[in-house]
């Protein structure tokens, strides 16, 4: 589990963007990095390789890697739908949408479909309680929910599942 | 239509790129900064009588004044863009649609505050506004607004996209601060204050994004007209993200002078109740301030009209008003269930804070669980004064203002709606299955004597 010559360069220029001597700054940052590029959550093994990149202990990571929800610390499904329960959204329906992803999928919140494919997760304010329900997939908010959106977004994971690593 | 100073060009087509703001008269104010000297630029601000966007409302040229300047030790000026209190969306509407104009504000801030490394601290769920943002810093160093001795005036400066991954509590400035040291988003006892000791225990300023994009207004048309713009102490325009229950969900600048009668029925603005439902209540400020009632929103308990502007918001004090906070505005039907907003915005809390303190860590904790309890017919009558006392109980006890934060929406729900707690309680097994309703809290326009 390595960075490839590209993404260390990456790491480079992230630590460029702090003072000499405060590359910790740099943490986050890799982090997301290496979740994004390492199967999409922190194993120890990721979580120590970025210390070592950064000079740090890996305690240091491990207390970050905790204290931050977009962090995965166990495995996920190919894709994971984030949605948004919080007030403003449950106005609009938020609870009937994790309901039908749950029925759908025959998961609970923070469970991965029995195939792997896509884990439900529910997330607080995202920031797009205008445009409720919604939810967030990769980098993307899908808004204004329906259970027609959700069957369309399904079936995409479905159609491009070979394309995820 | 009232003034707009930050999204009136928003909606030009391509006003994303460099070469359409520009045309449109961006990077004027940071022509203007230049020629003038950073105390000036600082003076200006003050003028304006802007105040801070993010929530607290304090006065930014009087938080710029007192950033301390010891010799030899570098400045930094942080961006909040951390946005994640339930009901705000507003800086993500103005980064992803106007970019060029924060990073204008930034610039001219940097360079009023002495900072040459400037970081925008970006929540992390916000996963594709730091390209956009990123695009618009490379334009303006590539146009000469960034880099080195810039404009030939010798001041230097870049900006850097900081991404956050996921907490609340960053956006307080002190944790925002440790995020970005690459720590847990544990905020700091203060004082001493970011002002003296902040980021790398250098002087700091933290702002909001809509702060900083002000910025670029007040330097166009001068801090004296700005100051005449809105009412009082509250200058300029402000932008409300406005969502729930209306027909026109969305972000809008307004000019501080409008009622929120109009704010919330105008078609300008939300555009009424939305399915011809009744107005129930109404959290004006993000989900920290208090909920108000229907009848309480609309006119003060004098009787008074009340206004979209930071002094009226808060008329009545927590008795009877609320706050502008960061201009997240939740709108609640008459079909809504208080108890239930009110276990949802309470588990946030309990989800969202940092555990430092024990008033707010255990505190939010059984908040949750005895609303929980009551919303699921489980409650008894003693529960409600519980929960009465453990909200008053964390307020003013913890490090950070997040303590309070969670009390308030709690305490402002029992002071309002005890009749629907205690509906809740005596009707146990109708307490999911049907509502409570409008009862005396009613929209006083609806109520025929
Ligand atoms: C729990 C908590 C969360 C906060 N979140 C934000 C936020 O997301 N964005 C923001 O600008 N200010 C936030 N603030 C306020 C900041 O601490 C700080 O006051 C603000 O960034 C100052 O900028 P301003 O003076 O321009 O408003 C938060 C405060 C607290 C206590
Ligand atoms: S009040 Fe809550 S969030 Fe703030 S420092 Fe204390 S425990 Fe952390
Ligand atoms: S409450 Fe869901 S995005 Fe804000």
């Amino acid at each position: 589990m390595t960075f490839s010559e590209e993404q260390l360069k990456k790491v480079q220029e992230i630590i460029a963007r702090y003072p000499e001597g405060k590359q910790k700054s740099a943490l986050i940052p890799v982090l997301h990095l290496a979740q994004e590029n390492f199967g999409r959550w922190l194993s120890a093994e990721s979580m120590d390789y970025v210390a070592s990149l950064l000079n740090l202990d890996p305690i240091e990571v491990y207390e970050v890697a905790t204290f931050y929800s977009m962090f995965n610390l166990k495995p996920v499904g190919k894709y994971i739908l984030e949605v948004c329960q919080t007030g403003p959204c449950m106005l609009r329906g938020s609870d009937q949408i994790i309901d039908y992803i749950g029925k759908k999928l025959n998961i609970k919140p923070g469970e991965t479909s029995a195939d792997g494919l896509i884990t439900l997760k529910t997330v607080e304010c995202l920031g797009a309680c205008g445009y409720a329900p919604m939810l967030q997939m990769g980098k993307h908010y899908h808004e204004y929910l329906t259970e027609e959106k959700i069957d369309l977004l399904i079936e995409h994971c479905k159609e491009n599942q070979h394309l995820v690593k | 239509m009232g003034v707009k100073l930050l999204l009136d060009k928003a909606h030009v087509p391509g006003i994303r790129s460099y070469e359409v703001y520009r045309r449109e008269g961006g990077y004027a104010a940071v022509e203007k900064a230049l020629k003038m000297s950073p105390n000036d630029v600082v003076e200006e601000v003050k003028k304006s009588g802007l105040r801070g966007r993010g929530g607290a409302g304090f006065p930014s040229g009087m938080k710029w004044s007192f950033l301390a300047k010891p010799e030899g030790v570098p400045r930094y000026l942080v961006c909040n863009a951390d946005e994640s209190e339930p009901g705000t969306f507003k800086d993500r509407y103005l980064m992803e649609f106007i970019p060029h104009l924060l990073i204008e504000g930034l610039i001219v801030s940097s360079y009023a505050l002495g900072s040459s490394r400037t970081y925008i601290y970006i929540r992390g769920e916000y996963a594709w506004i730091p390209d956009i943002l990123e695009q618009a810093i490379a334009e303006a160093n590539a146009n000469g607004w960034l880099g080195k001795n810039i404009m030939g005036t010798g001041f230097d400066c870049q900006i850097y996209v900081q991404r956050g991954a996921g907490a609340y509590i960053c956006g307080e400035e002190t944790a925002l601060i440790e995020s970005l040291e690459g720590k847990r988003g544990n905020p700091r006892i203060k004082p001493p204050f970011p002002a003296v000791k902040g980021l790398y225990d250098c002087p700091t300023v933290v702002n909001n994004v809509e702060t900083l994009a002000a910025v670029v207004p007040i330097m166009n048309i001068g801090g004296e007209a700005y100051s005449k713009i809105g009412v009082g102490r509250s200058t300029g325009t402000k932008l409300i993200s406005a969502c729930g229950n209306i027909n026109k969900p969305g972000v809008y600048e307004i000019d501080m002078t409008i009622s929120v009668e109009e704010f919330i029925y105008s078609d300008e603005y939300c555009g009424g109740i939305a399915n011809g439902k009744k107005l129930k209540a109404c959290i004006p400020g993000g989900s920290s301030v208090p909920i108000l009632p229907a009848n309480l929103l609309l006119k003060t308990a004098k009787g008074e009209t009340r206004y979209m502007n930071y002094e009226s918001l808060s008329d009545g004090g927590f008795a009877t008003g609320s706050m502008m906070g960061s201009g997240g505005f939740i709108v609640l039907d008459e079909d809504q269930c208080v108890v239930r907003h009110t276990l949802s915005l309470a588990r946030f809390y309990r989800h969202e804070s940092c555990g430092q303190c024990s008033p707010c860590r255990e505190g939010t904790g059984w908040m949750e669980k005895i609303l929980h309890k009551i919303e699921y017919g489980k409650g008894q009558m003693s529960d409600i004064d519980l929960l009465w006392d453990i909200q008053r109980r964390i307020e003013g006890n913890t490090i950070c203002p997040l303590g309070d934060a969670a009390a308030w929406p709690v305490a402002a729900a029992i002071r309002h709606f005890r009749d629907e707690f205690e509906w809740h309680v005596l009707n146990p097994e109708e307490s999911q299955t049907r509502n409570f309703g409008l009862a005396h809290y009613a929209d006083p326009r609806e109520v025929v004597a």
